[in-house]
Formats: C-alpha cells, sequence, structure tokens
C-alpha cells in the first residue's frame, strides 16, 4: 500500500497543491514555516482523520478561506485504486469519503491505511505523564481492535459520571451507595476488558521493541519497559471497594485502568532523569519502528511512515542506516522533512532507491528532478 | 457577539436561541422569518405553545403526554395489563406506537441516569413505577432504554430496584449498533426487536 498522488485546497498554509510520490523515498525540503511538516500532516489526515498536531479541524483551513479538502489516491495490493477524501466546511461536521462514499463512523476508517509517524513531540513520551503513554499504546491497539475503541470510550464515560457522582456527594455531605454501585460495575465490566488487551499487546511489543533498541544502539545497553496497572494485581470491584473512602475524599476515582503508565528504563533507572540526549532519542525512535513492525505483522502489510525532522534525532549515520532499511525493503513509503537539500541528496546518492524531492516554499511544492539534480553545480 | 438594531428582536432570538439544536444564527432567521409572516399567522403560534404548555399534563399512571389526568393508552381497556414498556421519554412511545407490535402500557422515566447532566435516580418515576408493580397484575417488564451506557446503566438500576417484585424483566433485542438511539431506529427493526425481546441478566446485554 502506498500513497500515490495528494491534491490539498486550502490547507493550512496551502493554496492548492498537486503532487505525485514515490513508492519508496520522498523527501520535503524547505526552511522551517515553509509547509513541509503540513504536508505530513495532510498524509496523517488521510490515515486518522484527523492532524497529528491541531485536533480542532476548523483552524486547520486556510487562513480566510470557507473549507479545505485532502484528497488522497493510493494502492492498494500492487494494482488497487482507493482515493480518500477529507473536506472541512468552517463550522460544520467533517466529511470524510473512501471511494466517494461517506463514512458513517471515522472510527470505521482507522487502521485501514495504517501509518507511523516519528515526530520532534515524540520526546513527551518520556517527558510528560502517563496520559501521552496511555494514549501511546490506546493508539496502537484500536488500529485493529474496534471493540477496543469501544470500551474505552465508555470507560472514560462511565469514569466521568463517578467522579461528578463523588463530587456532588462530597460537596452535599451526602452519600448513596446505590448510585455509585451502578457506576461500579460498569467500571470494572469494561475495565477487565480493557487491561487485558493492553497486557497482550505489551507482552507482543516490548520484545520488539528491545530488538530495535539493540540495532539503534548497536547493543551496548539494557532498557525496559515495564506495565504499570492496579490490574496486574487486584481485580476492579476490589480495588474500587478498598479506595472509596480515598475517592469519597479526593472527589475523582483513584484506581483503574486510567492510571495505567509504562515505566520506561535504562540501566535500571528512569530514563527520563538518568538518559543521556541520544540515549533517549535512540530510546524514542526504536519504540515507533516497534510500533511500525507490530502494526505490519499484524495487518500483513507495511504502514505509512513519516519522519519530520528526523536529522534532529538522528546522526546522519544513522539516518543512513534507516534508509538502507527502506531499501531493503524493511520498511514501505517513506516521508521526510529536512531543512537542507545537500545533506539528503548526498545520502540519497550513496543508497540505490526510488526516490522523489520536493522543494517546498511558502506554500507551495515543486518536484526537483534528477536532470535538475545533476545541474547542480558541485 | 451581533448588535442588535431592535431589542424585541434581540429579545426574540434569546429565547430561540435557548431551544435544543438553536443556535444564535439559526435563531436570528426564525425570528427574522416570522416578522416577514402575518401576524395572526404568528399570533396562532405563540397561543398554541402557551396553550400546550399551560393545558398540557402527564398522565399520573404512565408520565406519558396527555390531555386527560389518565392517557388514552392507560385507559384503554383493550389493552393487555399485564406488561409495562419502560421507556425514556414520550418520543419512544411514539416510534412504539408507530411499530403496531406492542398492545402493553408504558412507563415513561422521564431521561435516564446521567449524573454529568445532574440527573439521578430520584429525577426520574422510579418510585412511581415501584407503586404500579405492588398490585401484582404486572408480570412483564420491557426494559426499553437506549442502548448508550447511561441506557445500560439505568437498567441495571431498575432491575436492582425492582427484582423484589415477582416479574420477568426482559429487554428489546437491537438490531442496531451500541450508541443508537432508540428514536432513529426504523419502524420494522423497533418493531421486530420488541417481539424478539430477550431475558435481562444484569449487564452486558449489548
Ligand atoms: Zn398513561
Amino acid at each position: 500500500m502506498y500513497l500515490e498522488k495528494i491534491s490539498l485546497y486550502n490547507f493550512k498554509n496551502y493554496r492548492s497543491a498537486e503532487m505525485e510520490f514515490s513508492p519508496k523515498i520522498n523527501c520535503f525540503i524547505g526552511d522551517n514555516a515553509a509547509g513541509k511538516t503540513n504536508l505530513l500532516d495532510a498524509i496523517y489526515y488521510l490515515s486518522f482523520c484527523k492532524s497529528y498536531f491541531n485536533s480542532i479541524d476548523n483552524q486547520n483551513i486556510r487562513h480566510d478561506e470557507e473549507y479545505f479538502s485532502i484528497l488522497g489516491k493510493y494502492i492498494v495490493n500492487g494494482d488497487k485504486n482507493d482515493s480518500i477524501q477529507c473536506v472541512q466546511r468552517r463550522n460544520q461536521k467533517k466529511s470524510f469519503k473512501l471511494n466517494k462514499k461517506e463514512y458513517e463512523r471515522l472510527a470505521d476508517h482507522i487502521g485501514l491505511y495504517p501509518l507511523v509517524m516519528i515526530s520532534p513531540y515524540d520526546r513527551d513520551l518520556i517527558n510528560e505523564g502517563s496520559e501521552v503513554r496511555r494514549r501511546f499504546i490506546d493508539s496502537v491497539i484500536s488500529q485493529f481492535d474496534k471493540v477496543y475503541l469501544d470500551d474505552l470510550i465508555n470507560y472514560n464515560k462511565v469514569l466521568q459520571h463517578r467522579n461528578v457522582l463523588l463530587k456532588m456527594f462530597a460537596d452535599q455531605n451526602y452519600f448513596d451507595a446505590g448510585s455509585i454501585e451502578i457506576w461500579d460495575r460498569q467500571l470494572a465490566d469494561l475495565g477487565h476488558k480493557i487491561y487485558p488487551k493492553r497486557k497482550t499487546f505489551l507482552e507482543n511489543y516490548i520484545p520488539i521493541f528491545n530488538r530495535y533498541f539493540q540495532i539503534i544502539s548497536n547493543g551496548k545497553e539494557v532498557v525496559t519497559i515495564d506495565y504499570d496497572s492496579h490490574l496486574s494485581g487486584r481485580g476492579m470491584e476490589e480495588l474500587l471497594a478498598i479506595a472509596l473512602s480515598k475517592d469519597r475524599l479526593l472527589k475523582y476515582t483513584t484506581v483503574g485502568i486510567h492510571k495505567d503508565d509504562l515505566n520506561f528504563q535504562l540501566g535500571g533507572h528512569p530514563i527520563k532523569k538518568f538518559g543521556s540526549q541520544g540515549q533517549q532519542k535512540s530510546f524514542i525512535i526504536a519504540v515507533r519502528l516497534a510500533q511500525y513492525e507490530y502494526i505490519m505483522q499484524l495487518k500483513g502489510y507495511k504502514p505509512v511512515m513519516l519522519l519530520d525532522d528526523i536529522f534532529d534525532k538522528l546522526d546522519a549515520r544513522r539516518v543512513e542506516q534507516l534508509i538502507k532499511l527502506t531499501s531493503d525493503n524493511r520498511f514501505g513509503q517513506v516521508f521526510i522533512t529536512d531543512t537542507q537539500r545537500e545533506r539528503i541528496e548526498h545520502l540519497l546518492e550513496k543508497i540505490d532507491i526510488d526516490h522523489k524531492i520536493f522543494d517546498i516554499r511558502n506554500g507551495e511544492a515543486f518536484e526537483i528532478k534528477d536532470q535538475d539534480l545533476q545541474n547542480i553545480p558541485t | 457577539m451581533s448588535t442588535y438594531s431592535s431589542k424585541l428582536v434581540e429579545n426574540a432570538v434569546n429565547e430561540l436561541a435557548k431551544l435544543p439544536g438553536i443556535g444564535r444564527k439559526t435563531a436570528l432567521r426564525l425570528a427574522l422569518h416570522l416578522l416577514k409572516q402575518e401576524k395572526a399567522e404568528v399570533e396562532l403560534l405563540g397561543t398554541s405553545i402557551i396553550k400546550m404548555r399551560a393545558d398540557a399534563i402527564f398522565c399520573k399512571v404512565c408520565h406519558n403526554i396527555s390531555d386527560n389526568e389518565i392517557c388514552t393508552i392507560c385507559n384503554n381497556q383493550k389493552r393487555n395489563r399485564s406488561v409495562i414498556c419502560v421507556v425514556e421519554d414520550i418520543r419512544d412511545v411514539m416510534a412504539i406506537e408507530n411499530t403496531s407490535q406492542f398492545n402493553g402500557l408504558y412507563h415513561v422515566l422521564g431521561g435516564i441516569i446521567s449524573p454529568l447532566d445532574g440527573i439521578g435516580p430520584n429525577d426520574l418515576t422510579i418510585n412511581k413505577l415501584a407503586d404500579r408493580l405492588k398490585g401484582k397484575e404486572v408480570v412483564e417488564i420491557i426494559l426499553a432504554l437506549s442502548a448508550t451506557i447511561e441506557g445500560d446503566t439505568t437498567n441495571f438500576y431498575l432491575y436492582k430496584r425492582l427484582k423484589e417484585f415477582d416479574i420477568l424483566f426482559t429487554t428489546i433485542a437491537r438490531g442496531v449498533s451500541v450508541g443508537d438511539e432508540l428514536e432513529y431506529t426504523d419502524e420494522i427493526t423497533l418493531g421486530r426487536s420488541i417481539i424478539n425481546r430477550q431475558p435481562f441478566e444484569g449487564l452486558n446485554n449489548r
């Protein structure tokens, strides 16, 4: 599966752009704020029905315009053509179509055209709160398990209801066990569906992660990822019963899968505090590459890969390794952004692989043909 | 925020915008539309709303909307008085009546349990439902609430609250996916799901 063509209208800083891509490597070269990352975001939209950066769709419409449109043409299984179109009119419901047919639920689309993005924001996985790590787990599992997503949405709703009740009871100095109990039952029921799925996912995922980290760090360091969940020791009903007095005091639910976390450790210490810049970067790349491989194994085909500002993360030698993996057919279609044209051209010269380079300027994209490349004075 | 040249228009827009699903833009469009109509026409609309609010009452037995103390359904002696179908609001009664597949009585809860919307069990007509069961005439309760997490939780609450009565609890079989509101289900699917109702077994009838 790969993206053959994209057409953008009024998307972020693009008025209108049409591009045809290589099934292998595609590079977007340009200055900061030229619109390189916006192109990656448009591709991200086609897979996830939303922006990677800004979840308010209206704000992704070009300034002073009434709508944006992203149209992508994919080649699937060698010759089948799929068209995906996303249209957002200002203050209206987003339209999302596969082969001109409108989706009833956007969730049905997610996972059909899998994609993995490596971006500078990935450092949040290490530096930010547990919510970011849970979102990582959830985003991978929901790409192939729709029931999981439904259960998770319902769990969060029940949780909100329960927290409102706890707050109301505390504020009014009153307690009704019967009212709490019905939500406890739902929370336990849904929690017991979500926890085993997270556990199974991580049991399969972590070994893949370890392998990639070894490759990237040349096998020098020992890293571990541990899944930390209240539910690993006790059932949800029991947890809720034990925590009830504490929950009433704090006015929210203190136990459950909404408190799950991943512990990232390097030689037995938290990588957030003890990992060097380089170690943290290698760690994150391994997290994403393992995610790529995991999804590929489940789907049976290769996700699209977006590498945003990859040289910020890795030195030239490691980027070269990564691109070689693509030429070895480990990866499918790859999109790369970089500010320095010479750096990427130099790299691609060394590796014989199909590629296209685009010059991005002020929301316009120009393909740089090979002839042009040869004319560049050296 | 727009500025209005007439306080009268602004007041009307403010009131219209309080209605569900009506934003300020639509409210203004409606107000301007009404201004263009004949005065008598608009008065008819106004008085019908005032009269509805003043005179329409809720049935003392089932809480369905009614012109009399007891509604036409509860008063109809040809209906099966041993089965009560529990629904969220009046729209559900209308939807189920449209299927012509149900000949029992109703009980309108007036909502479903939803702490986020400030609705607890005491805000619903659950006590009245319990009173209706004391007469021993009723043998079956059909739970026909929305297949949402809140509907599901309300079903469970009702079951817990009312299981002391020796009654069969059933839920309507859903040919529709989770999260769909009863109101939007088509007549044939809904009619079939009442006929094919299933025993209620606590949680996870989904
Ligand atoms: Zn009645």
